[in-house]
């Protein structure tokens, strides 16, 4: 029977999606260390764009103190979430400061309080079994919540879906995907209960009758422990899927768990699905009973290059150098990179700060580096192994070529901006070709040239 | 004999149809005919082909359309030498009309000698590529990369990359085709006329300290140029602005007491900075932080 079933490719057989990777895992640096708290440092960073949409609006001024948890910026629309003081202390100033993506931007400097004990003290309990939905959605913004995976999109704009979609399934992704990172692993593990709350109001929040929680099988501890925790009634269930790359993205999730494709360019609710991240469920979960917002996030600082790798819980607006410090990092000169090493953003500055949608920090020796990577860009021999890897069915090497020669515009009717840039067609290719690198410089070309000729 | 029985008639079909449609295609060239001034043509071939936009219309085509039209004056065209607009103008019996020589400038002067880098960027060899990637590593968030994508852009030749990894703009190879405007990620790139000689070669959003930090000609926001010509330039966002709107009262007296140089007179091909301006011996690039 095995025999037979093993014949069919795993996406016939349901359950996974078709093409991708299997990169190296390494979660084996952090994946048995229990989530530990970070110590506050004695300046936060916060910047006032978290998020994805419009930068928050600063409702303090320099000299006044504020209490843990209190907000001190607004949302400034729709499009944009509060932003809460993660410790109390004084505000310094409001300044520009670097950013993992490279520009300044403007940012709101906190003195922590030295020798204050940061205990909780601000938020109320409420009854969320009895809001109404909108209600719910409103808290939602109010919390600050953003997609803690990564894209950092606000929360309550991914709850507030077209009125002619019909939402009857959310998918919770707790796949984690990306080497390296664990984050999501600990909190399944530790934090089950808050999953599972996290989920409920989600389902109620979109009147969905059902969630699915899915994870890989590289992580069945985490299913274990949450299955211990389910509702009695059976709305939530946990469905274990084969480990592989991208399987945590949107599009890959929907088609593994419940066999659905989300439309180019559409949103999940298109086919009646809200997805959500685990660390973002599980922040749903503990903060809206509690009125509370985020001030702080579970980071995986990992990678060869650091002394200590553990999952660490950090007040957001804590600086890269300070968490390095305190871990210990080998070496001079290093590769440091924001999120996994497949979709991450390599940074520049140590004075980057934490932000909501950090939830990896990994550093890379020289040595580590050359050991995997082909020391020239070589030319493009179609050999088509993108093009096996894409989990999108683009064509990454046309589109490269296409790229070299810069016919940005040319590349749109390949599909371009469906390329969620995760990375599968550089990590095979023999030529050591980068082509995501390409791919990023073509929608920037392409988004420029197009707002150009807008003004014109 | 059959064969040819059953030919003929197809024949003599098919000359007819070819006689009625070609009397009704000499009919249409007749009556749709459209009359096209035939000096556009030969304005065309006057122009240099270079089909840069540079005059403000999509093509040579277009722009030998607009000044038989009478629309444009011909010196508009910025890649033909004088004498050839001259020569157009004589043909078409039109003033040459008054245009002022409009060229590229670059709002950096934070070369590999005076700025600091952060980070060494490996990796696609083009400044969009390293602005997507962390921004690049220059410590500075909105000076010059050095990648040279404006260099490539240019079709003229215009810009080189000097030793400190800066373009430089060749006003008399310059057309101000806006090539170089739109490949610079970092909009450091601007059109100007060259009558505008008061200039800010930073586009830094710091003041004091924090902004000498990460380059030694970065503009701190001092103000002493907006004191000492406060009508034309003022200060905005940390950050000398000229106004060109009254560049007739703009003088280098503006220049003299900046004390990196960040504001500077610009001659022909040549950068003039105030005396009070500290002087750069350096020639090797700075360090990187931290190696």
């Amino acid at each position: 029977m095995s025999a037979i079933t093993h014949a069919i490719p795993p996406f016939l057989r349901g359950g996974t999606f078709a093409h991708g990777v299997h990169p190296e895992e390494n979660k084996h640096y952090t994946a048995g260390k229990p989530i530990q708290r970070f110590p506050f440092p004695r300046e936060l960073n916060l910047l006032l764009s978290q998020h994805a949409g419009k930068p928050s609006v600063p409702l303090v001024y320099p000299g006044q103190e504020v209490v843990r948890g209190e907000p001190i910026a607004r949302a400034d629309g729709f499009m944009s979430v509060p932003l809460h003081a993660p410790a109390t202390g004084v505000i310094k100033k409001i300044e520009l400061i670097p950013t993992a993506k490279g520009p300044r931007k403007p940012a709101i400097i906190l003195a922590v309080h030295p020798g204050e004990s940061q205990e909780m003290r601000y938020g109320a309990p409420r009854d969320i079994d009895t809001m109404s939905p909108e209600d719910i959605i409103r808290a939602v913004q109010d919390a600050g919540l953003v997609g803690l995976g990564g894209a950092a999109f606000p929360t309550h704009v991914k709850l507030s879906p077209p009125p002619e979609h019909n939402v009857d399934t959310i998918l919770i992704n707790g796949c984690e995907c990306e080497p390296y990172l664990t984050t999501d692993h600990r909190l399944m593990i530790e934090q089950p209960e808050q999953l599972v709350k996290g989920t409920q109001i989600l389902m109620r929040a979109m009147q969905a009758e059902r969630a699915i929680i899915g994870t890989e099988d590289n992580k069945q501890d985490a299913a274990e422990a949450i299955r211990r925790v389910l509702p009695k009634d059976g709305s939530i269930t946990v469905k274990v899927v084969p480990t592989k790359y991208p399987q945590g993205a949107e599009k890959m999730l929907a088609k593994a768990l419940v066999n659905r494709e989300i439309p180019s360019g559409g949103y999940p609710s298109a086919v009646g699905l809200g997805v959500y991240n685990v660390a973002t469920t599980v922040q749903i979960g503990a903060l809206l009973p509690w009125q509370r917002g985020v001030i702080e996030r579970v980071v995986t600082v990992t990678g060869p290059g650091i002394e200590k790798p553990g999952n660490y819980l950090v007040a957001i607006g804590t600086p890269l150098r300070f968490i390095l410090e305190r871990l210990g990092f080998r070496g001079s000169s290093q590769y440091l990179i924001t999120g996994g090493p497949m979709m991450g953003e390599t940074v520049s500055s140590l004075d980057v700060p934490i932000t909501k949608g950090c939830g990896g920090f990994l550093v890379l020796r020289p040595e580590d580096v050359q050991e995997q990577s082909i020391p020239q860009v070589y030319p493009c021999i179609s050999c088509g192994k993108c093009v096996e890897a894409c989990p999108l069915y683009l064509n990454p090497c046309q589109l490269g070529k296409l790229a070299v020669k810069r016919r940005y515009e040319e590349m749109e009717d390949y599909h371009l901006f469906d390329c969620f840039e995760c990375g599968c067609c550089s990590y095979v290719c023999p030529a050591g070709i980068p082509l995501v690198q390409y791919f990023r410089v073509s929608k920037a070309m392409n988004r420029d040239l197009k707002s150009k000729a807008a003004e014109k | 004999m059959a064969l040819l029985e059953q030919v003929t008639p197809a024949v003599i079909f098919m000359v007819a149809l070819g006689a009625v449609l070609a009397i009704v295609i000499a009919l249409a060239v007749r009556k749709l005919y459209v009359h096209e001034d035939p000096r556009i043509d030969e304005v065309e071939e006057m122009l240099p082909a270079a089909n840069c936009g540079a005059c403000g219309y999509p093509g040579c085509r277009a722009f030998a359309e607009a000044t038989v039209k009478g629309e444009a004056p011909p010196s508009k065209c910025t890649v033909n030498s004088p004498e050839a607009n001259q020569e157009i103008a004589d043909f078409l019996g039109v003033a040459l009309g008054q245009q002022e020589k409009v060229v590229a400038r670059l709002a950096c002067a934070g070369g590999t000698h005076v700025a600091k880098m952060r980070a060494r960027y490996a990796g696609v060899d083009s400044c969009r590529a390293a602005v997507a990637a962390g921004g690049g590593g220059k410590a500075c968030a909105w000076g010059c990369l050095g990648l040279g994508d404006c260099d490539e852009s240019c079709t003229f030749d215009a810009i080189y990359m000097n030793e400190f990894g800066l373009p430089v703009v060749i006003e008399d190879k310059c057309t101000a085709c806006n090539d170089c405007v739109i490949a610079c990620p970092l909009d450091l790139f601007s059109l100007h006329p060259v009558s505008h000689k008061l200039w800010v070669a930073c586009k830094n959003l710091q003041e004091g300290d924090a902004a000498l930090e990460e380059c030694e000609v970065a503009c701190n926001a001092c103000g002493r140029c907006a004191m000492d010509l406060p009508d034309v330039i003022r200060m905005e966002n940390n950050l000398a602005v000229v106004d060109y709107s009254k560049n007739d009262m703009a003088s280098p007296v503006a220049i003299e007491r900046c004390p990196t140089g960040a504001i500077v007179w610009l001659e022909k091909d040549r950068v003039i900075k105030g005396a009070a301006a500290k002087k750069i011996v350096r020639k090797t690039p700075l360090p990187i932080e931290g190696e």
